[in-house]
C-alpha cells in the first residue's frame, strides 16, 4: 500500500482547467500514442490492460469494444453512461468536477479505437451543476480543435494527420434511476420513456437508432488514458490480475471520513473503511456492509474479515463489486428500517414494463413495512425470501436482480433480526394443517388471530 | 403556442442536428420549458411536440415517466432533502421531517405563496456528503438540520440561494495517499 497510483483522479491541483491538463500531457501523450497505431491495435492494447468495466458488471472493455462491426455502411454510436443512479455511488461526479479532460480524452481513445461517428454522454438531470461542468471542458476541447473536424490537423503523430474524427454531444437526463442500464439508456436518448429493450439484438449489432453502438461508463472511460500511457501490460500488473487497476470507492455511511478513494483493485476492505475512511465512529462494531452499492448483496460485520474489493474475489465472498459504492452500517442500525427504504427505492424506480418486477417489488414494500411496524409474522420471513427469488431472472433489465438482491441475502443472512420483529401470535394446541403452511404441519404453530389489517 | 422565441426555435434546430432525429432532442426542449415556466403545462407539452415532430401523447408520456419533470407548479425554490440509505444513516429523515415542518407542507406540495416546494428525493449522488439536501441545482452536504433552517433564513431574507458552505476537495483524496 506503500505507493498507490492514481491514475483516474491524480493530485494535480486545477486539473479541471485544460491549460493544466495540457501541461500535465493531455491530449497528447496517450492521444498520440493511440492515433500512431491502428485502431484494432488499440482495442487489443485494451484486451491486454485487463481492463473491466466500471459500471457494475465489470466486463472486460476491450472484448466489448471488439464486438463492434468493423465496416462502414451503418453510423457508429457512443453512448458514455454517466447516470449513477445507485445509491451509496458517488465516483464519477468526481470525475465530472476534478477531471473531465481526461474522460473526454479517453472518449476520443475509445472513438478511434471502434471508430465512432458520434459520442454522447449521458449524465443524470440531478447533476445538473456537473453538466455544465462537462459542458464547458467539451466546449474547450472543441475549442482548441480537439474534438470534432479540425482532429485531423490536431494530432499528428507521424507526420501526417489523422484519418479520424468524432463528435462529442453531452446529454442532460431527467431523474430516473432505470436509465442507467444500458438498452434504457439508449431509448431515453433517443427522446423516449427510459424502458429497458430486450437483448438480443445486443447493441454492438442494433443500438442507438438501430445502428452499432458501445455504452461505456464514465470511469471505464476516464482508465483509458493511463492504459495507453503505460501500455496495456505495465496495467495489467497493477490490483488484482483477475480485475486489474484502480477503482474508485465511494464511502459512505457510518464511518468517520466519508469520501471517494482511488485505491488498486484488491485492497482489502476492512483497510477501506478503517484505514482510509478512518473507521467507525465512536469505536463502534460493524453490523452490515454494503459493498457495491445499494443493490448488491449486504454482508454480515463478521464476514468482513479478509475480503478483498474486486469482481472475483467479493464474488466467492458472496456479494459483487457493482460500482464500488462502500455502505457500512454499525451496529445500532436497524437492519430492517434500511431494508425497507431500499425495497421502496426499487419499487419508486422500476418502470413497470415486467410483471414480476412492477408487482414484486410493491410485494417486497408491503411486507418489510409490515416487519418495519412489528406487524409480521412468522411466515412473512419465508415469504418475502420467496418473492424475491421469483423477481431473480424474470425481467428483460437487471434491476430484478438489484431489487431481490439486497432483501433475500439480507434475510439469509440476518434471519434473526426478521424473527426479533414477528409479532408474537397465538400458539394452537392443536396442529392445524389449513394453517401449518411449510411447517409440516406436526408441530404446534403460531398464527395470528383476528388478521388485522395492514398497511 | 409560440413559448420559444424565434432566436430560440433556431438555436434548437441548430442543437437538434447533432441527433439523427429531432425526436432525441425531446429531454432537452422539455428542460428548456420547464426553466422557463417552472412545470410542463399543456401549452408546453404542445409546443415540445411540435418542435420534436412527435405526437403530443408520447410528450406526455415521457414527462410522466422522468420524476425530474413537473406536472404541476412548484416553488420558486424547490427543497429536496435525500432519504436514501447513506443520507438516511446519517440523520436524513429528521432533516426532512424538520424542513417539512419549517415550510409548512407535505411532499411535492407547495407553499400558498409559490416560494418553497418540497420533495422527499432519491439517491442524488452526494453519500459521501451525508445527508444532504438540494435547493434547485445547489446541493448542500453534510448539512444539520440547525444549518439547513439558516439556508431557509437566507432565502428567505435574500431571494436568492447561498452558496454552499461544504464543498468537496480533492485534498480529501490526497490524504488518503499520504496514510
Amino acid at each position: 500500500m506503500a505507493d498507490t497510483p492514481k491514475l483516474v483522479l491524480p493530485d494535480i491541483p486545477g486539473l479541471r482547467n485544460i491549460d493544466t491538463y495540457i501541461a500535465n500531457g493531455g491530449y497528447k501523450d496517450a492521444i498520440g500514442k493511440a492515433f500512431s497505431m491502428a485502431p484494432a491495435a488499440v482495442i487489443d492494447e485494451v484486451k491486454k490492460s485487463g481492463l473491466r468495466g466500471r459500471g457494475g458488471a465489470a466486463f472486460p472493455t476491450g472484448l466489448k469494444w471488439s464486438f463492434m462491426p468493423k465496416g462502414k455502411e451503418k453510423k457508429k454510436y457512443l453512448l458514455i453512461n454517466g447516470d449513477e443512479s445507485e445509491p451509496g455511488s458517488f465516483k464519477d461526479r468526481q470525475i465530472f468536477e476534478f477531471n473531465p479532460h481526461q474522460m473526454i480524452e479517453g472518449i476520443l481513445i475509445a472513438s478511434y479505437a471502434m471508430q465512432i461517428d458520434h459520442a454522447y454522454i449521458y449524465i443524470r438531470g440531478e447533476y445538473a451543476h456537473w453538466v455544465k461542468m462537462v459542458e464547458k471542458a467539451v466546449a474547450e476541447a472543441y475549442s482548441r480543435g480537439f474534438i470534432g473536424s479540425r482532429m485531423k490537423e490536431m494530432f499528428k503523430p507521424s507526420g501526417e494527420g489523422v484519418e479520424f474524427s468524432v463528435e462529442i454531444t453531452v446529454h442532460k437526463g431527467a431523474g430516473a434511476y432505470i436509465v442507467g442500464e444500458e438498452t434504457s439508456m439508449m431509448n431515453s436518448l433517443e427522446g423516449q420513456r427510459g424502458y429497458p429493450r430486450f437483448k438480443p439484438p445486443f447493441p454492438a449489432n442494433s443500438g442507438l437508432w438501430g445502428c452499432p453502438t458501445t455504452i461505456n461508463n464514465i470511469e471505464t472511460m476516464t482508465s483509458v488514458p493511463p492504459i495507453l500511457k503505460m501500455g496495456g501490460e505495465a496495467y495489467s500488473k497493477i490490483g488484482d490480475p483477475k480485475h486489474p487497476g484502480t477503482l474508485l470507492f465511494g464511502v459512505s455511511g457510518h464511518v468517520n471520513k466519508p469520501g471517494v478513494y482511488e485505491l488498486p483493485t484488491g485492497t482489502p476492505l476492512l483497510d477501506i473503511i478503517n484505514i482510509h475512511a478512518g473507521g467507525v465512529p465512536n469505536g463502534k462494531k460493524i453490523k452490515l456492509v454494503i459493498p457495491g452499492g445499494s443493490s448488491m448483496p449486504p454482508l454480515r460485520g463478521d464476514q468482513l474479515e479478509g475480503v478483498k474489493m474486486d469482481a472475483e474475489n467479493l464474488k466467492a465472498a458472496g456479494s459483487a463489486i457493482g460500482t464500488g459504492g462502500i455502505m457500512v452500517m454499525d451496529e445500532d442500525t436497524d437492519i430492517i428500517h434500511v431494508l425497507t427504504r431500499i425495497a421502496k427505492f426499487y419499487w419508486h424506480e422500476s418502470c413497470g414494463q415486467c410483471t414480476p418486477c412492477r408487482e414484486g417489488t410493491g410485494w417486497l414494500l408491503k411486507l418489510l413495512k409490515r416487519f418495519d411496524a412489528g406487524e409480521a409474522m412468522e411466515s412473512d420471513i419465508d415469504l418475502l425470501h420467496d418473492v424475491a427469488f421469483n423477481i431473480e431472472g424474470r425481467t428483460i433489465c437487471a434491476l430484478g436482480e438489484a431489487a431481490a438482491w439486497p432483501v433475500r441475502f439480507t434475510v439469509e443472512r440476518f434471519r434473526e433480526e426478521f424473527q426479533k420483529r414477528v409479532k408474537p401470535g397465538l400458539i394452537l394446541e392443536s396442529p392445524n394443517r389449513v394453517h401449518s403452511l411449510r411447517k409440516g404441519g406436526l408441530e404446534p404453530v403460531q398464527v395470528h388471530v383476528p388478521v388485522v389489517e395492514r398497511v | 403556442m409560440a413559448i420559444f422565441s424565434d432566436a430560440e426555435l433556431q438555436e434548437i434546430s441548430e442543437l437538434q442536428k447533432r441527433y439523427p432525429s429531432p425526436a432525441a432532442y425531446l429531454l432537452p426542449v422539455l428542460w428548456r420549458l420547464q426553466d422557463k415556466r417552472g412545470w410542463l403545462d399543456d401549452e408546453a407539452m404542445e409546443e415540445a411536440a411540435a418542435v420534436c415532430q412527435v405526437p403530443k401523447s408520447h410528450v406526455r408520456g415521457v414527462v410522466s415517466f422522468y420524476t425530474m419533470f413537473f406536472e404541476k407548479p412548484m416553488g420558486k425554490f424547490h427543497v429536496q432533502v435525500c432519504t436514501n440509505v447513506s443520507c438516511m444513516l446519517c440523520g436524513g429523515e429528521e432533516l426532512l421531517a424538520d424542513m417539512k415542518q419549517r415550510l409548512g407542507v407535505q411532499n411535492m406540495e407547495r407553499t400558498p405563496d409559490g416560494m418553497f416546494s418540497i420533495e422527499e428525493v432519491e439517491c442524488m449522488g452526494a453519500c459521501g456528503g451525508a445527508p444532504m439536501m438540494a435547493i434547485n441545482e445547489t446541493f448542500f452536504e453534510k448539512i444539520s438540520t440547525q444549518e439547513a433552517n439558516e439556508v431557509i433564513d437566507q432565502v428567505v431574507a435574500n431571494g436568492n440561494i447561498p452558496t454552499p458552505k461544504f464543498v468537496q476537495q480533492m485534498p480529501e483524496l490526497s490524504e488518503a495517499a499520504n496514510k
